[in-house]
């Protein structure tokens, strides 16, 4: 009889705190990608009310309990941490949810270190609480959403999962050797 | 020598350091040169070109002579400017450009053979052999004429970049940049402020003037502690600004680990790239040198730096100074000098009406003739408005004047503007978008203008930004006016040894720029060429004025007429190592690994990189004894048995809305709204330009939904084709696509036994899935989708399951394949399955290749309209002499080689004679033989031909049939089962 076990993105890997701030592997969610067709917007956006959610605007996202939506791109965003209500035909509903491997970065070294390799301006007045933005980090393509002031969610393909790991703890060293 | 209770060192802190294998001590908040100064150290280099020996001439980042190469554990920095290296505990420097030693230099010859070797003597001695360019002369001058060595091993320091934003950045903390940068925060705005130098305080702390009537580091210190309570000003110290981009983007060089003992992790440098709203740039000014014969001996100084010694690092750097100088403000410098006890011996002013009003003679129209002491000045000679003056001073402390650094202004071809006033160039307004000069840099050269303009400039910056800026309490202080009369160059002796320097730092004279324009390199840009000048790592920041003011002597013009060379980014030196900090070795890309790595890793496959994927090339197994040996056993796995591959780095895009269908017909050559629900279809895509982009299948799981597969090079690109395609032609299409790429991991299972394993699989049978159809089914209660599709020739499925669940299904995979006497394949047996089923890939489709070149032209539907189809119809893309693909098969079963050229048998191998290439390679072990896939003129009529396979590289040459490019399994029997 088969038995398939799901893996991790990078597998069992302990959280790394350094400079106060921790890199953490996100356990999995269940990624939807929603993108409503042509004119479809206001019936996709009601269907995501019964969830208590809507679709969000460019740069944002909305958070309700466990269950998100995240913008991602033009016409596009992805509802994490829930199941996707019935949209019928309003909108392309694709399951990411393996597509992706989520960290979370939280301390006070979080935003210098994402600004190691993140060329957007990440301060508060520019990217709030509750922005989710199409980015890069370093080289590694990224959804990035601040959580909280210091508090942030980092999102890369799967199969990069390793490198961008490795740059954000490479930045957090960094920043550790030169707090001493 | 340390005066006593002078400077901002720590004196409570000794610090040893090394310089040339000796051992000195200095104090925390010493550079290298203050240090070296202190113990008497002169001479500390040697200079590029004639090995003269030279000192210390500044206190700052232009120094042109005491460069250095500083030692490291990991890294050996050549270059170094001793006057910017903070020593730290354990520093080993060395000088450079010597041997055998700094005082004994062999290559000082080259000072004797001087009038041979002026400017312009390599362009007119070395032209000819032209050959001995590369291999002897060019060699043979970079070794004689240095700046520093390489260890020539990799840099494998710490390196850092980093990205800022704020509203306001401020360059510069003299008393200017200070005042913006406070102005701008008290205001609300998010302020960066950069200073080169360690510490805050620009001028202020090498000139102490009286600030509100008490020293100015009372004003400082309180300046500094206001700026630690702004949590919206941050203040980057060891930072210089060395570019001006576009969009308000500054480049910056930190200085991070450079000036302290190395520590694990810490970086050397960090590489900023700072984004502002606003801009203030407070740069300062750089006193520059006067011209004079032998003016480069040890100890002849600027006179700032002489100062800066004195109350930054509490050194007298002699015992009799001598000071020269053409305008009012270098006198305070004398003053100082003999209220700290040094004897002043004269003050020597160019003017002729300058005051003599001081407490040490003064000598007006004062021009220097001779000076003596090759390891350090011991005298200087002259003349003045009442006759001759002899004097044994050991340091001479030099003024000309200032120049603002207007260098930032000029990186986006801004052209600074001469003014006669201050003789010397300032910036031009709005050379640089929202960015104002202000203070010294802007030619206002007092304390209190600086103040004044700096807080203006911010709050203009506000304004701008919507914000009021509070009014700014200058402290009171010196408001003089700036009084100069320019001086150059003095008169030389002019025998052929008299030389004046222009460019310490490239050995460029007087004479060298006056050669130069007599030769007709009158232009700056040419003089700068012809002589060398300002093209040293100080990149002439202390002779470019000087240089050109002699050139416009020398053709009878105005400094304004001749104008400046191109000033350009970096303003300072910056190591490439900083700039692609963390770029290093693996760093170079993202590396994307399979969920099948560790498994194929384990089983000790070499991994290959597809893009950035890595995939396993062949699976050794014991007793096997090269790569050959396993390609041949895995590919046996998929010919007999069966074998089973990761294939999930395949581009997979899923694309849904009414229009998909008809987005798929424009984008794919061939037609995919015909293609029935649960049916596959191979498709070719065309570029705009007709040429093929990429090939693949794309299964259709429903009426309005679609699956893209591509093949793992093209992913990117095909996505990004697609977007195009839909925003910029059909921007009314009603569909949606994203990649799924990364959402399941997939895997091919071929051969004769793949269906028996695919179905133990299974949660329900299989059923009678057709060749090229998809279905969904359930594995251990996930959901998968299996397509049968065949890249091998023979029966073969891909299972896709969601990625999490990749490694198990894999590890499942083997396990079942091997106990039917299959297994594992790996790139290599992939390669050599599709060879014989004549299958193309990237190989093949290079972006030279049109669809009639693979045979694969009747896929150019003649029913509908694509991307590329009326480029793919223009004539030469479809003439008959094109290079086709066909296959190629060597007579006696010889090694060939992809990358080799076909001839016709008998033609010459020249290059107009080659016919066509191989594009892929490998061993058949069915056909016992060498099989390739190949490009050749009107091969499709050939078949049957013999041909010559000739690869010069390796040595081959090979006569080889022309055949179908299908080996293996022409009908496809096989693979439809």
């Amino acid at each position: 009889m088969v038995n398939l076990i799901a893996t991790a993105p990078l597998g069992y890997i302990k959280p790394v705190t350094l400079a106060g701030t921790t890199l953490a592997q996100m356990d999995w969610a269940q990624i939807t990608s929603i993108a409503p067709f042509s004119g479809r917007l206001a019936d996709v956006d009601r269907a995501l009310g019964k969830i208590g959610l809507g679709f969000p605007a460019p740069n944002t996202m909305t958070i309700r309990g466990d269950a998100r939506i995240a913008w991602t791109g033009r016409d596009q965003a992805f509802l994490i941490g829930a199941d996707c209500p019935d949209l019928g035909d309003a909108a392309a509903v694709t399951d990411q949810s393996d597509a992706w491997a989520r960290f979370a970065l939280a301390g006070p070294a979080a935003v210098e270190a994402l600004a190691h390799y993140v060329p957007v301006d990440l301060r508060a007045s520019a990217l709030p609480v509750g922005a989710s933005i199409r980015s890069q980090l370093y080289h590694v393509p990224a959804c990035l959403m601040r959580m909280g002031a210091d508090t942030f969610e980092v999102m890369v393909f799967r199969s990069m999962a390793h490198t961008a790991w490795h740059e954000l703890e490479d930045a957090l060293r960094i920043l550790a050797a030169r707090a001493l | 020598m340390r005066i006593d209770g002078r400077g901002l060192i720590d004196r409570a802190k000794p610090i040893s350091f090394t310089f040339d294998g000796r051992r000195y001590q200095g104090y925390k908040g010493d550079t290298l040169a203050s240090a070296l100064l202190a113990s008497g150290v002169r001479v500390v280099g040697r200079s590029f070109k004639y090995h003269r020996p030279r000192g210390v001439l500044t206190a700052g980042f232009e120094e042109p002579n005491a460069l250095v190469e500083v030692i490291g554990a990991s890294n050996h920095t050549p270059n170094v400017r001793a006057t910017g290296q903070e020593i730290f505990e354990g520093l080993v420097a060395r000088s450079q450009n010597r041997w055998p030693s700094l005082r004994w230099d062999i290559l000082a010859i080259n000072d004797l053979a001087t009038p041979f070797l002026g400017a312009g003597f390599y362009y007119k001695t070395f032209m000819w052999p032209r050959a001995f360019w590369e291999g002897l002369y060019e060699p043979l001058i970079r070794r004689a004429a240095g700046l520093g060595s390489l260890s020539g091993k990799h840099d494998e320091g710490q390196y850092e970049k980093s990205y800022a934003f704020c509203d306001v950045l401020v360059i510069g903390g003299g008393p200017a940049g200070i005042a913006a940068a406070l102005t701008a925060a008290r205001a609300g705005a998010d302020v960066i402020l950069c200073e080169e130098k360690a510490h805050l305080g620009g001028r202020l702390l090498g000139d102490m003037p009286q600030l509100d009537g008490a020293p100015a580091a009372d004003w400082l210190a309180a300046a500094r502690a206001e700026m630690a309570d702004l949590p919206n000003l941050r203040v980057m110290t060891r930072t210089a600004v060395t570019g001006a981009y576009d969009g308000g983007v500054y480049a910056a060089l930190e200085r991070v680990g450079l000036h302290r003992a190395p520590r694990a992790d810490l970086p050397r440098e960090c590489f900023w790239r700072i984004t502002a709203a606003q801009t203030i740039l407070a740069a300062g000014a750089l006193e520059r040198p006067i011209a004079f014969e032998n003016n480069d001996r040890p100890g002849i100084m600027l006179a700032s730096a002489v100062q800066d010694y004195l109350n930054i690092y509490g050194v007298a750097v002699g015992q009799k100074l001598a000071l020269l100088a053409n305008n009012d403000g270098a006198r305070r410098v004398a003053r100082q000098l003999i209220q700290a006890g040094v004897n002043v011996l004269a003050i020597l002013d160019t003017r002729p009406d300058a005051s003599v009003v001081e407490d040490c003679p003064v000598y007006l129209n004062a021009r220097i003739t001779k000076t003596k002491g090759r390891h350090g000045l011991r005298q200087i000679a002259g003349t003045h408005l009442n006759g001759e003056f002899v004097l044994d001073c050991d340091v001479l402390a030099v003024s000309g004047g200032w120049n603002p650094m207007v260098h930032l202004t000029c990186h986006m071809n801004g052209r600074p503007r001469w003014e006669a006033s201050l003789a010397a160039f300032v910036p031009q307004t709005n050379a640089v978008p929202n960015l104002r000069a202000v203070g010294a840099c802007n030619g206002d050269f007092s304390t209190k203008a600086a103040f004044i303009k700096g807080s203006e400039a911010a709050a203009a910056a506000l304004a701008e930004l919507g914000r009021k800026a509070a009014p700014f309490a200058a402290p009171e202080c010196e408001d003089a006016p700036y009084v100069i009369t320019p001086m150059w160059a003095m008169e030389t002796s002019g025998g052929r040894y008299a030389r004046a320097w222009l460019d310490f730092a490239n050995d460029v004279t007087v004479k060298d720029v006056a050669l130069s324009a007599q030769e007709g390199f009158a232009s700056v840009e040419h003089m700068k060429r012809y002589t060398t000048q300002g093209m040293a790592p100080d990149q002439g920041k202390n002779s470019n004025i000087g240089a050109l003011a002699v050139l416009a002597d020398s053709t009878g013009k105005g400094i304004a007429e001749v104008g400046t060379t191109t000033y350009r980014a970096p303003y300072a030196p910056t190591s490439i190592a900083a700039i692609g900090a963390g770029g290093r070795g693996m760093g170079f890309a993202p590396q994307r690994f399979l969920t099948s790595d560790r498994l194929s890793r384990d089983r000790g496959a070499p991994m290959i990189e597809a893009g950035l994927w890595y995939r396993p090339s062949y699976f050794p197994k014991a007793g096997e004894t090269d790569w050959q040996v396993s390609c041949n056993r895995e590919v046996g796995y998929v010919r007999e048995a069966v074998g089973v591959a990761d294939v999930s780095t395949l581009g997979k895009i899923d694309i849904q809305g009414k229009d998909a269908a008809k987005f798929l017909d424009l984008v794919y050559s061939n037609t995919f709204s015909t293609l029935p629900v649960g049916r596959v279809r191979y498709g070719l895509m065309l570029r705009a330009d007709g040429y093929v982009l990429d090939d693949g299948t794309t299964a259709r799981l429903g009426e309005n939904h679609y699956l893209m597969t591509t093949t793992t090079a093209a992913a990117g690109l095909v996505m990004r084709h697609l977007e195009f395609v839909h925003q910029a032609y059909c921007a009314d299409f009603d569909l949606r696509f994203i990649s799924v790429t990364e959402a399941f991991a997939q895997f091919a299972v071929a051969g004769p036994r793949a269906r028996v394993l695919v179905g133990s699989m299974l949660a329900a049978p299989l059923g009678d899935l057709p060749f090229m159809g998809v279905t969904t089914a359930q594995i251990s209660g996930v959901s998968a989708r299996v397509f049968r599709i065949s890249f091998s020739g023979e029966e073969g499925y891909e299972i896709a399951v969601p990625t999490r669940y990749g490694e198990a299904l894999m590890r499942d995979l083997i396990s079942r394949a091997e106990l039917m006497g299959g297994g594992l394949y790996g790139m290599e047996a992939l390669n050599v399955l599709r060879i014989e089923k004549g299958f193309i890939t990237h190989a093949e489709i290079d972006g030279r290749v049109t669809a009639g070149d693979l045979g694969l032209g009747g896929m150019i539907s003649a029913k509908k309209d694509c991307i590329g189809k009326r480029a793919a119809m223009r004539d030469g893309m479809v003439e008959e002499n094109r290079a086709q693909m066909v296959g190629l098969r060597p007579l006696q079963g010889e090694v060939i080689t992809a990358g080799a050229h076909v001839f016709a048998q008998g033609a010459a191998l020249t290059r107009q004679n080659s016919q066509g290439y191989l594009s892929s390679v490998g061993y058949s072990p069915q056909f016992q033989s060498y099989l390739a896939l190949a490009f050749l003129e009107r091969g499709r009529a050939r078949h049957g031909e013999t041909v010559l396979v000739v690869d010069r590289l390796r040595g081959i040459n090979v006569r080889a049939e022309v055949c179908d490019p299908v080996f293996f399994d022409k009908s496809g029997e096989r693979m439809r089962g």
